[in-house]
């Protein structure tokens, strides 16, 4: 009973920070319709500032928050503004030209982290780093629970941001009909810059935020991006709460996963779970929660 | 011009490793005609049929690991694999194609992408069979590389004739109708999934027969290198975009262009730097030298990024467009 619920509480607890990768690929996604496969690696860009935020400069990795946020934010409406939106002027035969894109887009940032870092293991060692306090002999992991808190604050803004702002309702009309939206005086240009930035800060608060508990190398960006659209497809598309969800349910998952079954199909349970949910609630958890 | 182009180039082909003895040249040429038939398998399902698919090293992967265990478990000659690798990869194709279709456009793509990765996995997770993480190694059959030339040159060809042929049947009109309009297609009566399974299956053969052949010449393999992401899928993706997708000879053109530009990038411009660094002593030629040699991948990225930018439908797709920039001459606008 006590290793079920030891496994419960991790699962929750990596779930919540899953929903914060998640939740802004599925914007991405909703808005654009771009399947963001550098996604991971915007990711990876994040905790290798906070890595350099926290060694040469010697600040927190909570406080880097304000520092890679915005940075990522920019990032992310550059690459929107001069690698994605040319496409859309441009004719070809393939619409997945853009998700090409991405994926040159994440080769070349692997390798510019590589070029600078090499690809050695880095890791930030904070007091709290390995630090975990118990509730009843279930050990709770001070890194993940703060994690996890602040994962749900930002849900709560997102929700609070894309439901009652009038920038967060021209982006959910631009995600429902781009055109109709053009036509309502909605700079529907501008609002993908936007969003795209706004998904990459997401991002970014997930990756710092990961920082204190988990060693990083170039190439962490992929397997972050393979979670992040397994999340999103089992959230339903453009939907943060069903990210949310999305997110618990892979964590959840994966934890379980690596207890009963074994460590090393973890990954693997993550991709079937994909499958099966495109298959049979293609949707996804946003049938359930309508939002 | 065009109608004499093909004959020649296989012509030119043929007498290739008569005329470049050098055995480095004659391992990139095998490398090329590989790339070209995984390319025009890609290019069936993509570029004609408009399914764009991540998963080719599955399937690649799946054709070489039976190659492998053929030799390794049954003793069996490799050379036997070479069929039965397409088939193999046949049979992972179809139980994936009759599931995944009813997905479309970038959820197709997507799942492909997870189809790579569970079969990675099960590679790397199930060692009694495959080696998991050590891989398979076999004997050669051949110490000279001309064979492997010879077989890897009839097997593109193959590859381009048979797609041309199908390409020119009934088939090939459907799949591109399913390309264009799919609930069009549906409307008119095209069993659209049906036609999409022989698409993918056909891309399937073509990859997991230079899957086998990849083991037979190479000797080994292991999950990492044959169910590789970048180094398969993607390369496979690129071969199509770079040469043109949905043109016969694009996947020709862009076999020969992206073997080119891997080797330029992993060898540092051909030597070139390496050179200049012996030549003029200076250290920081030879950082910059040993910088590019690493950076290979950055190349590749960068190259991407710039292609799908600029090169929308590849370089035979985009050849009147290349050429006009070339010659200086602009495009007539059309009034209205």
């Amino acid at each position: 009973m006590d290793v079920f619920l030891q496994t419960l509480v991790a699962g929750i607890l990596k779930g919540g920070l899953y929903g914060l990768i998640g939740m802004g690929m599925s914007l991405i996604m909703g808005v654009m319709g771009i399947i963001n496969l550098a996604h991971g690696q915007l990711m990876m860009v994040a905790m290798y500032i906070t890595f350099v935020c926290f060694t040469y400069l010697g600040l927190d990795p909570y406080a880097a928050l304000l520092i890679t946020m915005p940075a990522l934010f920019l990032l992310g409406a550059l690459i929107q503004r001069y690698a994605l939106n040319p496409l859309m002027e441009v004719e070809s035969l393939l619409p997945e030209n853009q998700v090409l894109m991405t994926v040159g887009i994440g080769m070349v940032l692997t390798e510019i982290a590589r070029f600078i870092f090499s690809s050695d293991y880095k890791s930030v060692q904070t007091a709290y780093s390995s630090s975990s306090f118990f509730l009843r002999g279930i050990s709770f992991s001070v890194a993940l629970t703060a994690a996890f808190f602040i994962a749900l604050l930002f849900t709560g803004f997102m929700f609070w941001f894309l439901l009652k702002t009038d920038l967060g309702r021209a982006i959910r009309a631009t995600a429902q009909d781009k055109d109709a939206a053009l036509l309502m005086g909605v700079d529907a240009k501008r609002i993908t810059i936007l969003t795209f930035g706004i998904g990459s800060a997401l991002v970014a608060a997930a990756g710092t935020l990961l920082m204190p508990i988990y060693y990083l190398f170039p190439d962490i960006g992929s397997p972050f991006t393979r979670k992040a659209f397994v999340i999103t497809i089992l959230g339903g598309l453009g939907s943060t709460v069903g990210a949310i969800f999305g997110g618990l349910t892979l964590g959840l998952a994966e934890a379980f996963g690596a207890t009963y079954i074994g460590m090393a199909f973890d990954d693997m349970i993550g991709l079937l779970i994909f499958i099966l949910v495109l298959l049979f609630l293609p949707s996804g958890f946003k049938r359930l929660t309508k939002i | 011009m065009k109608r004499f182009a093909p004959p020649l180039l296989l012509v030119l082909l043929i007498l290739f490793p008569i005329l470049v003895q050098d055995s480095y040249y004659q391992h990139l040429m095998i490398l090329v005609l590989m790339w070209v038939a995984i390319g025009t398998g890609w290019n069936v399902i993509a570029g004609y049929t408009g399914q764009v698919s991540f998963g080719d090293a599955a399937f690649f992967g799946a054709g070489a690991y039976t190659a492998g265990l053929f030799v390794h478990k049954l003793g069996l000659s490799a050379w036997w694999a070479m069929a039965f690798g397409g088939i193999a990869a046949m049979a992972v194709a179809f139980p994936f194609g009759w599931i995944c279709f009813r997905l479309r456009g970038a959820y197709f793509a997507l799942a492909s992408l997870a189809l790579n990765e569970v079969m990675r996995h099960i590679a790397t997770i199930w060692e009694p069979l495959t080696g998991g993480m050590v891989g398979l190694l076999i004997m050669q059959s051949f110490v000279s590389k001309i064979p492997y030339y010879y077989i890897a040159l009839g097997m593109a060809v193959i590859s381009v004739l048979s797609v041309q042929f199908i390409m020119a049947s009934k088939w090939g009109y459907y799949f591109i109708s399913i390309r264009e309009d799919q609930d069009a297609a549906e409307s008119l009566g095209i069993d659209t999934h049906y036609y999409k399974m022989c698409s993918l299956n056909i891309a399937a053969f073509l990859t997991g027969t230079a899957g086998a052949l990849y083991m037979n010449y190479m000797g080994f393999i292991d999950p990492e290198v044959v169910f590789s992401l970048h180094d398969i899928s993607i390369m496979a993706i690129l071969v199509g975009i770079v040469g043109g997708v949905g043109t016969l000879y694009g996947p020709v053109v862009g076999a020969f262009v992206m073997v080119a530009v891997h080797e330029f990038f992993r060898t540092g411009f051909f030597g070139l730097f390496k050179g200049l660094a012996a030549l003029t002593g200076s250290a920081a030629v030879e950082t910059a030298a040993k910088f590019i040699m690493e950076a290979h991948v950055l190349g590749f990225g960068v190259l991407v990024v710039i292609v799908i930018l600029i090169l929308p439908n590849g370089i035979v797709g985009d050849w009147s467009r290349i050429k006009r920039i070339f010659t200086g001459t602009r495009q007539r606008k059309v009034p209205g």
